[in-house]
Order: structure tokens, then sequence, then C-alpha cells
């Protein structure tokens, strides 16, 4: 009888001791039935926002915790959104000028660290830290090199050409390319359902991502595209997104990581009404040790807040600021 | 038995020549003077919420992306590099009555656009949208001339509260919010849509349009009073008739309207590729401003 009693107090604390557990791995705490579309496929429509100030990697001011207490997670709170307020005044004129969109051009919503109170968006490996870097090949070295030239040329005011700023800053491509990361503004998405594709529209830039759940194959692997080429599954009520076929072009893929190896594997599972969990794993052994996961909790968006149109080339006035500035400084003298 | 296999045999005639008698169109049998006709009283498949299913991949075979209106066949820019190359095709007016209604001071303004249309100057901001035509320098193209860009759009109609309408041409999308009471909080490029059905009609209301866009490489053009409402019709499972009415008192003397059928893309596998087409303009807008080796 006691023994029995005993039993069930022990299975009383692994449950509990699971539901601490869960939602540290940043999973629903409970199991929650995912509408359906009328053609049976689990219901991810709408607007989606993935702002949070919680750092992709874990900072070292947490040790080595990856979920923090009540208490603990005010302070981290706290101390994220001091560093990352565009409304301050210390730090004098450089830094003051550097804040220039002050908080009104920004998604407040990145002021705020993830529900579950997790030290990094990373979660696995369990450090919370990317992978230490591969070795580069001589010739990657080389493209990495010219690429790093540039991109300093263009942080000393002095970009030699176009071809100096970053593909975001060209407007080619910015936060459309996977894997979708939070950003200062412009973190919405939107997802559209219909028989055999599910797509997503990030707001920036406005390229819409047609992914086919039908079992299609992939593209011939000879056309690439700067978003490559998805294909996605359900596994059970998660979506299962595999991206291949991205453009050789150096910089525009996660840390420089190469169009040839990289892959990367999305899952998005809808864990509440006004919730999907975003996870992502990537892969490269050209460039990582080995691959490692994220988790970013999205947002349901209020229906009256919408996403509105995202024009970056348009009207890409910096890049004749950039350029015609940095000629003006070579001819006072300024190189 | 030999009878009544011969009786059977006349019946069978019988039946095959009143057929043909009695739907004579289905079996391509009479040439209507007015060119190839869509089936009549087409019904078209449903969605799940009863309204007609628009989901695919659709492209225009008209040529007004070159000109709106009647237009021969023109050598591409620079033929004395590139030949055939670039040159554009002749077609017939997609405008209804032919000639779209141009104030005088605006076809003037028309006949510059396209004098200028191959010119591009960036050096200011305020006259950086002075020159050119917006598809030259990848601008997002608007409505209506996305539609009918040389380019394939994708319709995505699920059961949410909107419709999303994506372009392969510089990767343009739009939302069709339906039954959206808000009007356009501020100007796009590719404008503020609001849907809604009249009976298996998709009907799209488009304001808020940026100024700057363009019809067609013959300049013609519109201002920011721009409204533009687009009927989407299903005609069979594979053609839809596309329909717009443009409105702009600053530019036009009236209302008009251009129409063209839109064709379903039916290639085995056939999904929505990139043209993106920034990387294709850098060099025209922004080469001019590199820094010059030094002698």
């Amino acid at each position: 009888m006691r023994n029995r009693l005993l039993a069930f107090i022990g299975v009383l604390a692994a449950v509990v001791a699971m539901g601490l557990v869960v939602p540290a791995a940043g999973q629903a705490p409970k199991k929650y039935n995912a509408p359906k579309t009328p053609w049976g496929d689990p219901d991810l429509q709408g607007v989606w926002n993935d702002a949070t100030s919680t750092p992709l990697q874990r900072p070292g001011n947490v040790g080595e915790k990856g979920v923090l207490s009540d208490e603990e997670a005010e302070e981290f709170q706290k101390s994220l959104e001091h560093d990352l307020t565009r409304d301050r005044r210390d730090g004098g004129g450089a830094a003051d000028v550097n804040r220039a969109y002050n908080e009104h051009w920004m998604d407040a919503r990145r002021l705020k660290i993830t529900a579950d109170r997790r030290t990094s968006l990373i979660v696995d490996p369990v450090d919370g830290r990317i992978p230490p870097l591969v070795a580069p090949s001589p010739e990657r070295r080389r493209a990495q090199a010219a690429r790093a030239d540039g991109a300093a040329r263009f942080a000393a005011g002095l970009p030699a050409d176009f071809t100096d700023m970053s593909w975001p800053v060209r407007c080619v491509v910015r936060t459309d390319v996977p894997p979708y990361l939070p950003t200062i503004y412009n973190n919405n998405f939107q997802i559209f359902q219909s028989p055999g594709y599910v797509t997503i529209a990030p707001e920036m830039i406005h390229s819409a991502r047609i992914i086919p759940v039908d079992g299609r194959p992939h593209l011939d692997k000879s056309l690439r595209q700067w978003l490559g080429d998805t294909r996605g599954h359900w596994e059970g009520s998660t979506l299962v997104v595999e991206t291949t076929n991205f453009k050789s072009e150096e910089g525009v893929l996660f840390q420089g990581a190469n169009p040839a190896t990289f892959t990367i594997t999305e899952r998005f599972t809808r864990v509440a009404a006004d919730a999907i969990n975003y996870e992502f794993t990537l892969a490269d052994p050209m460039t990582w040790t080995k691959p490692w996961t994220a988790l970013i909790p999205w947002n349901k968006v209020d229906p009256d807040e919408q996403m509105f149109e995202y024009a970056c080339h348009e009207d890409n006035f910096d890049m004749v600021h950039f350029l015609t500035g940095a000629r003006l400084r070579e001819k006072n003298g300024e190189r | 038995m030999q009878l009544r296999r011969t009786i059977v045999c006349l019946g069978l005639a019988a039946v095959l020549v009143l057929l043909a008698l009695a739907v004579p169109p289905l079996f391509g049998q009479q040439r209507s003077p007015a060119g190839p006709q869509f089936p009549a009283a087409y019904r078209p498949l449903r969605a799940a919420d009863g309204h007609p299913d628009l989901n695919g991949i659709w492209q225009a075979l008209v040529t007004a992306n070159w000109d709106l209106q009647d237009h021969e066949a023109q050598p591409g820019p620079h033929s004395e590099l590139t030949g055939a190359y670039g040159a554009g095709p002749a077609g017939q007016s997609i405008v209804e009555g032919g000639d779209i209604p141009y104030k005088p001071e605006a076809l003037a303004k028309k006949k510059a656009n396209f004098e200028n249309r191959l010119r591009a100057d960036v050096s200011s901001d305020k006259t950086w949208h002075a020159l050119g035509d917006p598809e030259m320098k990848c601008y997002m193209p608007g409505v209506p001339r996305a539609t009918y860009m040389p380019f394939p759009f994708q319709i995505v109609q699920g059961t949410g509260p909107s419709i999303l309408m994506a372009y392969e041409f510089t990767s343009a999308t739009r939302i069709i919010r339906m039954d959206w009471k808000q009007a356009a909080p501020t100007d796009s490029w590719m404008g503020w849509s609001r849907g809604r059905w009249e009976g298996d009609t998709l009907v799209v209301d488009v304001t808020g349009q940026r100024e700057e866009t363009w019809f067609d490489r013959a300049g013609d053009f519109h201002s920011d009073a721009l409204h533009v409402v687009e009927r989407y019709t299903p005609l069979s499972p594979y053609h839809m008739m596309y329909e717009a009415t443009i409105e702009d008192p600053k530019v036009f003397t009236r209302p008009w309207k251009i129409s063209f059928p839109l064709y379903r893309r039916m290639e085995k596998n056939v999904q929505l590729l990139e043209f993106k087409c920034v990387p294709f303009t850098e060099e025209l807008l922004f080469g001019k401003f590199r820094k010059q080796a030094a002698r």
C-alpha cells in the first residue's frame, strides 16, 4: 500500500518534472489540436510575428542556464531591453547618430524575451551556441576574404562600388532567405494555404515562398535560386520544409555557409491558437563542426494589424548616398 | 439476328447525326466569324467556401507590356549589338475601342515617357523616378501591368480572409483583402487591393498605387488618382477572362477598359520561379558612382 503511494508520488513527481522540462525545450506545455483546413491539413493561416529580444546565442552573463526562473527572467528582460532600446542618450554623439532610427521605427516586440524564458534561441547544442566554425578551404577563404574586404570598405564609409554592399543593403534579398531570424522591424509573416501548398509571405522583402506539399520532386539541381527551392510535407501536425538549390553567390546564406553543401530543415508547428513554434536545423560540413537547431516562437498578430508592402529597391536612395559620400570623402582626402 | 443488328446500327447512326446537328460548336464544325469561342455558361470548379477556385499559375499571352494599343513589331534597344534579341512582337490593342482617352497634356507626357524610356538617373532623391520605364529599373509593376507582363503569376486562395497573388517578375506580391472596409493606409507599388465576389467573378478594387508605375513600355502612365477595378471570371478549367476598368481624372477624359484571357500553365510540375532582377539593374543605376582607378 505504502509502496503504491510512493510509486504514485514518484509518477506525480516525474509528470511535474516533465511539465517543467517540456516548456524548457520550447514545446507546448500540453497537446494542442491545431484546427484543420477543409482539405485536412493543419491550419497555419494568419499573420505571425517572430520578434524577440532573446538572442540567438546564449550570452556570457547567464552562465550555463538554458531556462531562467521568474526573477532571473525579469532581470534578463530588463538588461536586454536596456541594451536594445534606441531611445537612449548615453554613449556620446556617434552612438546617438547610429541610433537615429529611434524606437518609433522599431518593432516593440523585439524588446521582450520569449515567454518560455530561454536564454538563447538555439536549443541544440545545449550550450546554446553556434558550433565552432570549420576552417575554410583555400578557395572559400579567398571568396570570403574578398567579401570581407568589401564589407570593411563599406563600414569605413568608403565603398568602391555597389558590390561592396551586402545583398540586404542592395535589396536583392533580406529576411526572406531562410532561416527566418528576428530583426529590428518588419518581423511579420503571413501564411496562406491552398490544397497542395503552404505559402509563406515574409514582409521583408515581398518574395512569397510557395511550398508544394504534394510530394513532387525538387527542381533539378542545375536550376538554382536566391531563396532556393522548397518542398514541404506533414509529420503529424508539423509542417516540415526542406530547401535546396541555393545560388552560389557568396554571403547570402547564414554565416557565409557554402551553398553546395548547406542543408536547412524548418519545422512549423501550431502549438496554440495564437502561437507557432518555428524550428530550424542548419548543417554544412564546410562551415560548422556539427548541425545546430534554433526554436523561435511566432506569435499571432492582431487581425487589425496587417502586412504592408516592403518596397526596398524602388527607393533605395542609400545606395547613391553611400557611393557619392565615399567619392566625396576620397576627394577630400579622407581615405 | 441480322435484321436486329442492322436496326441497331441505323439507330446509332441516327443518334450520331442528331447529336452532330444539336451541338455543332462542341465538335468544332462551325467556324465563327469572331474567332474562337469559350463554352457558354461554364460552371467553375468550387473552392471549399463555394466560390470559384482560382488557384493555379496563370499567364497572359497578349503583348500589351510593349504597348496596350495596336503596335507593330519593333527592334530592341541597341539592335546593332543584339540583333533580333530583345525585339518587341507586334500586337493588337487590348483597350476597348482601341485608344486610351488621354487629356491632351497627358498625351504629350506619354510621348515624352516613351522618348526617355531607356534613360535612368538616380543621382538625386528628388528626381529619382523622373526618367525611364520602371520595368527597366526592376521596380514592382503595379496593377494592371503585373497581370500582362510576359511572366506567370500564381493565385493562392485558401480559407483565410485574403487571397495572395504572387508574380514572377521581381517576386512582387499583393494581398487581396476580401470584403475589407479600411481604405489604403498609404501608397504602395502594388497598391491596396480589396476583393469581393460577384457571382462567379472575383472583383478587385485597387487604390493607393504609387504614381510612378507605368502601364507599358510605350510610356502609358497614370497619376496618384489611379483607381483600377479588376474582374477575374473563369471561362473553362484552363482560362479566365481578365478585365480592368481604369479611372484617373487627372490623366484621362473618361474611364476606359482593357480585357484579355489568362491561361492556366499546364506543364507537369510547373512552379513559379524567381525573376529577381535587381542585380540586372545595378550597373545601369549605380555603376557611374564607382571609384575610378587611379591613373
